[in-house]
């Protein structure tokens, strides 16, 4: 399968060094405190869609006690309209691993973990072969951190770091509560960093050109630059990394087919921006964060249909176990129907705004919480689509 | 089909005893016999020292582990808002057309069982499809028919 990249930026997956593990070993050479530093000065936060600053999560960890800690990395990329975490596997797995040492010697880990997600089981030979490959250099560098592959089984839920752990422990993937975090308690309840994948390869990328350099592309609140995966209604779908900060009306004009109705920024979970929005929006963390997930819409799309599509999902994945979730995305799906076959007036909507809002604050973790998040952006903006 | 009790030795012998143990366990019976039976679940508990609630509970939480029997080659069609947008239903109609099962059936000769599945992560070529482990994308009927063609012909 071809993929179409269009290098803006080519960090992410730009070539590797010349040497093998060049650039691992080499930071290997220097202090923990170094490593940190470095990272906290480029402003790098989570590449997964929170965007959690890395250096902290690093930091919290690395001075919790304990002699068994892990570093994971998060590859059970389900968001929809996401793609980009396979794409670096595939193209740069050495960078991912590199990362993934760097974070073990600094926390004090010994073990490495990465949950894949059982969609891309396919990839798991080639990724085996790059891990012997690691293996070996890893050796050569006097490191003890072997890294491990483990295999999700079709749960979008998983990819919520305290399910993850839970599925990875042999558990139904159903989240934690929260405090403890997984800084003090995460896989086998033991200090754990969990980062995305993207993260690690940044890490790296900051360990080879230095802090100075990476902050030179984004904005103050979006440092570096973003992989982001296209789809949609556009003529160039793929997956481009480009840098955090730009605003939405530039990336329509890049992207869109010249029809754009809206672009969906952060997959099912982020927010729906309609076209009248999209010069005032930026794309980073100080407008509408995304995971990298874009999905452009066209006019000739129903903004009801793409609803009805994503509600249907968090009926689906939403793993049941708290009641305001579980019942709410229920409710929600029930009710834009009801409203649309006429069964309910055009003001019911108010009411399952609000049920939208109560979730946000009652529900249990990032899925239940971010469901109003396309729901009320979808429905304020596209009323008419709604009822008629 | 594998004998239940030898795989699972088998499985135990490589992943550990562990209940950490348990997903891979559930995920090789499944690669091997499609499904996970329920003898071979209380099997898997009686060698993990775990209750059967514990393994059915890991088992019926996630969509790839069946726990109803599966045909040889499971398509699993992205039904997730681009292949929706890009034409899914037209792959569904050809895939039930070709096998002549509905969605969520098995044909006769328990060669094919006909699902669908949220996101695959193929957006940018939608629609997709896995089949198995495999996964096929930018599907038109065309596309579909050669595939199934080929997989109706194997062994």
């Amino acid at each position: 399968m071809s993929e179409q990249t269009l290098k803006r930026v080519d960090l992410i997956f730009g070539e590797y060094s010349n040497e093998k593990y060049k650039v691992l070993a080499t930071t290997l050479e220097r202090t923990n405190e170094e490593i940190l530093k470095d990272i906290l000065e480029s402003g790098l936060r989570g590449r997964g869609g929170a965007g959690f600053p890395t250096a902290m999560k690093w930091k919290y960890t690395a001075e919790t006690p304990g002699d068994e800690k892990y570093v994971v990395c998060n590859a059970d990329e389900g968001e929809p309209g996401t793609f980009k975490d396979r794409e670096i596997l595939l193209r740069v797995p050495r960078k991912v691993f590199s990362g993934m040492a760097i974070c073990g010697r600094v926390i004090g880990a010994k073990k490495g973990l990465m949950y894949l997600r059982g969609e891309y089981k396919f990839m798991v030979p080639e990724l085996m072969k790059e891990l012997a490959i690691y293996h070996e250099h890893a050796k050569m560098l006097g490191l003890d951190f072997p890294i491990e592959i483990r295999m999700g089984s079709g749960a979008y839920i998983c990819g919520e770091e305290s399910a993850l752990f839970e599925s990875m422990e042999g558990g139904r993937g159903e989240p934690r509560n929260k405090p403890p975090y997984p800084t003090t308690s995460g896989f086998m309840k033991k200090p754990t960093v969990i980062n995305n994948v993207e993260t690690f390869v940044n890490v790296l990328m900051i360990m080879r050109l230095g802090p100075d350099q990476y902050k030179q592309l984004g904005t103050t609140d979006s440092r570096g630059s973003k992989v982001f995966s296209v789809s949609g209604d556009t003529p160039i779908p793929g997956i481009y990394e480009l840098e955090l900060g730009m605003p939405l009306d530039r990336f329509v004009d890049e992207f869109g087919d010249g029809d754009t109705k809206a672009v969906q920024v952060g997959g099912a979970s982020g927010f729906c921006v309609p076209r009248k929005k999209f010069k005032d929006t930026v794309i980073g963390f100080e407008g509408v964060p995304t995971g990298g997930s874009m999905m452009i819409f066209n006019s000739s799309r129903s903004m009801y249909n793409v609803l009805h599509n994503y509600l249907e999902f968090f009926e689906e994945e939403s793993c049941g176990q708290c009641t305001p979730c579980r019942v709410g995305c229920q409710q929600l799906l029930k009710g834009i129907v009801a409203v649309k076959k006429g069964e309910k007036k055009a003001v019911y909507l108010d009411q399952l705004m609000k049920l939208s809002e109560s979730m946000k604050i009652t529900a249990k973790c990032g899925l239940g919480q971010s469901v109003a998040n396309s729901f009320s952006s979808i429905v304020n903006n596209f009323k008419e689509e709604m009822i008629y | 089909m594998t004998d239940c009790k030898s795989l699972i030795q088998e499985l135990a012998d490589k992943y550990g005893r562990e209940r950490a143990s348990l997903l891979p366990i559930l995920q090789g019976v499944v690669a091997r016999n499609n499904y996970l039976s329920d003898t071979c679940m209380t099997d898997i508990a009686k060698e993990l020292d775990l209750s059967a609630a514990q393994v059915y509970g890991t088992a019926t939480f996630y969509s790839f582990l069946d726990t109803e029997p599966r045909g040889e080659y499971v398509i699993r069609v992205c039904k997730t808002i681009t292949c929706d947008m890009h034409g899914k239903k037209t792959i569904i109609q050809t895939l039930e057309d070709m096998l002549k099962i509905k969605v969520g059936e098995t044909t006769p000769n328990k060669r094919f069982t006909l699902l669908e599945t949220n996101c695959l992560g193929w957006c940018h070529e939608g629609p997709a499809m896995l089949i198995n482990d495999t996964p096929y994308s930018g599907l038109t009927p065309e596309k579909v028919h050669d595939i199934i063609s080929e997989y109706v012909n194997k062994k």
